[in-house]
């Protein structure tokens, strides 16, 4: 079978009709962009989910002191545990399995002032740590707290994206003074704006940081708020949290078994869910545009069956001039393929000119349009589809094209 | 095979065509031989079956009972691939209603059997253009067969038929359709074609065929009349 007669053909029953053809390739169509958009969009999702669920910290641990339910050593239940600062050096000192640890203070109702502006704000005091456990990076043109800050319990400020607005609108904040409880300090940076999915005590981009040493100095507090804490590995997790037990145990006076002496939020664990949860919403989405597919192919089954009835004729004379059966039956299958190919290929074309038009609409990333991420139509998502196509060519053009390469070629050139 | 063989030998063959209800016996226990480079007419009633036999030698159906000889070779078992090259290469079909591709060329209408054959494009197309200018169309190649007068069309369809250069030709009422001046142009190819060493065999209604050939066939109810076994 030659390529332009094949093509010829195809066309003419195309044309001959239009209408069965159009709405089964518009199926085509319509299945390949739905399976494209649930695959592309759910990717795109899932990053920017997976990006909001980072944003409070990559794999940390955060930890609360409880109250003791367990009587230990001759000491009552119910008593309140505490975090100082020096176990923050012994849990880093003691626990092999960390790489970072901090704490933080937190203080609400603070005022924060720049001139006649004048804020109520969660104010914290924080390790140096938290830049990188807690996502609290700063904007080009300031920095984190760090090291020497806390040694010299400097008075500087990192203030959170919102706050920053509220205080300097857009001029330049990095070096300006702001009053905190009628205190100066020097601003030193501003962190980057975060949509934040999981947060305690409130957003990071509505508050104001200082060293922790500095913080102690000023508001007095004795006992730290919480702990991060971030494992070398997210396999030791689990032995972490047990070690850490044993620790403050040890150094607080409580049963290391006793759960309720610690509170703590492992958002390792978290993640982990998190992930699963989107493979799920893929795989389903998947199937919901493969079963618009799957009825799809039926329709180019089914125009099959109509195109090998009119052309009974051509058969027929095809086989009287040796037409051998396969190549009857390769020249129908390969027309359903076709079908499934052009419509997978506006569909894939309509899909890709909506991904970039997703991506060109301008989006900060606090709006609610940014949760749909960037759209994209990835490799092994463009495979999975041709695959798909090339399934349901083949499924839905196997069978008629069988009936077609077993018909009787007598037979077949009697029909009118 | 030597040239002057047995082209073709039936025997004892019948077909039943089984359309649900009815039974119908077109062919009724058939012997039959055809030396190699006989020219003959087929000629009986209608419904005798004069088709179903020709669709039997031409391997577009097969037997119900009985054996089929094509060129010393048993036939009437065989694979519906190897009947499909048979078909190509040493058998050519005219029919009364020319059978070609409608929206092809003459041109590709010709090459068609070359295409099944495997041949490539350039061949196939020296090949088939050499066979119209033959038969005098060489004018009209890239023609669409619509586009062509039934005399014409049944002119492609021999120069078709013999893409191949195929032993046997079988022709099915070629005449049928053309006027009687077409008509006798198309007898005419045959008997020249005949002549070029092709085994022939026409059915007709035309009283005036049997005469210009070697040998003629008469058929009722699906059984040959006269001494055919030949
Ligand atoms: N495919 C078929 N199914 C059922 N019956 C058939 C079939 N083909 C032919 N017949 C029957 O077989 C008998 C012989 O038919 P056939 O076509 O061979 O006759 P014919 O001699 O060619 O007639 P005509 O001169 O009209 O072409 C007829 O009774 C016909 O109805
Ligand atoms: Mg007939």
């Amino acid at each position: 079978m030659t390529l332009k007669l094949f093509l010829q053909y195809f066309w003419r029953d195309f044309r001959k009709q239009k209408k069965r053809a159009t709405l089964t390739v518009a199926a085509i169509v319509w299945g390949t962009f739905s399976i494209l958009m649930l695959l592309a969009f759910g990717e795109g999702l899932k990053d920017q989910l997976g990006k909001n669920q980072r944003s409070l910290g990559e794999c940390i641990i955060i930890v609360w002191p409880g109250q003791t339910s367990i009587p230990y050593k001759g000491l009552p239940r119910g008593r309140r545990i505490h975090f100082r600062p020096e176990d923050v050096e012994l849990i880093k000192k003691s626990i092999p399995e960390i790489s970072r640890v901090g704490a933080e203070y937190s203080n609400w109702g603070v005022d924060v002032v720049n001139g006649k502006k004048v804020f109520s704000q969660h104010v914290t005091g924080e390790y140096p740590t938290y830049e990188y456990m807690r996502v609290q990076y700063a904007e080009r043109g300031g920095r984190y707290l760090n090291d020497t800050d806390m040694e010299y319990k400097r008075r500087v400020v990192f203030l959170g994206y919102e706050l920053n607005k509220k205080l300097f609108g857009d001029e330049p904040s990095v070096g300006q003074t702001v009053f905190i409880s009628r205190i100066p300090f020097t601003v030193i940076g501003v962190g980057q704006n975060k949509q934040q999915m999981g947060m305690y005590g409130g957003p990071d981009v509505e508050k104001a940081t200082m060293p922790a040493t500095t913080y102690q100095s000023i508001f007095g507090d004795k006992y730290l708020d919480n702990l991060v804490i971030q494992p070398r590995d997210a396999e030791t997790a689990e032995l972490v949290k047990s070690r850490l037990y044993q620790v403050m145990g040890a150094k607080a006076q409580f049963d290391p078994t006793d759960k309720q002496a610690l509170s703590i939020w492992d958002t390792i664990e978290n993640q982990k869910d998190f992930a699963k949860m989107m493979l799920g919403m893929q795989i389903f989405m998947g199937i919901l545009g493969g079963l618009t597919l799957l009825i799809a192919g039926v329709g180019v089954a089914n125009i099959m069956y109509v195109v090998i009835k009119e052309r009974t004729k051509e058969i027929g004379i095809k086989m009287a001039l040796g037409a051998r059966p396969q190549t009857i039956h390769n020249q129908f299958l390969l027309e359903a393929l076709l079908i499934c190919f052009s419509g997978g290929a506006i569909g894939i074309f309509i899909s890709q000119l909506l991904c970039d038009l997703a991506s060109i609409v301008p989006r900060d990333p606090t709006s609610s349009m940014s949760w749909l991420g960037n759209p994209t139509i990835s490799l092994p998502i463009g495979i999975i589809t041709v695959v798909i196509l090339a399934i349901i060519g083949l499924t839905a053009g196997y069978f008629p094209a069988r009936r077609a390469a077993r018909l009787n070629p007598a037979e077949t050139l009697r029909y009118e | 095979m030597s040239s002057n063989g047995t082209m073709v030998k039936l025997s004892g063959v019948r077909k039943i065509y089984d359309t649900g209800k009815v039974k119908v016996e077109a062919l009724r226990g058939i012997d039959l031989s055809v030396r190699r480079g006989e020219f003959m007419t087929l000629v009986g009633p209608s419904g005798s079956g004069k088709s179903t036999l020709m669709n039997i030698l031409g391997c577009l159906d097969v037997p119900s009972d009985g054996t089929y000889e094509f060129d010393g070779q048993r036939v009437d078992r065989l694979p519906l691939s190897q009947l499909a090259e048979i078909r190509n290469r040493s058998i050519g079909f005219v029919f009364q209603n020319f059978n070609l591709l409608p929206y092809s060329t003459a041109l590709e209408n010709v090459e068609l059997p070359l295409v099944f054959r495997g041949l490539g494009a350039k061949e196939r197309r020296k090949r088939a253009s050499e066979l119209l200018e033959k038969i005098g169309l060489g004018d009209r190649m890239e023609h669409k067969a619509t586009e062509l007068s039934g005399g014409q069309m049944q002119r492609v369809a021999i120069a078709r038929a013999l893409a191949n250069n195929p032993p046997l030709l079988l022709a099915d009422e070629p005449t049928g359709n053309l006027d009687s001046a077409s008509g006798r142009e198309i007898v005419d190819l045959f008997e020249e074609l005949w002549k070029a060493g092709h085994t022939i065999m026409i059915i007709t209604h035309d009283p005036n065929l049997p005469m210009r050939t070697e040998r003629t066939i008469h058929m009722r109810d699906g059984r040959l009349e006269n001494g055919a076994a030949g």
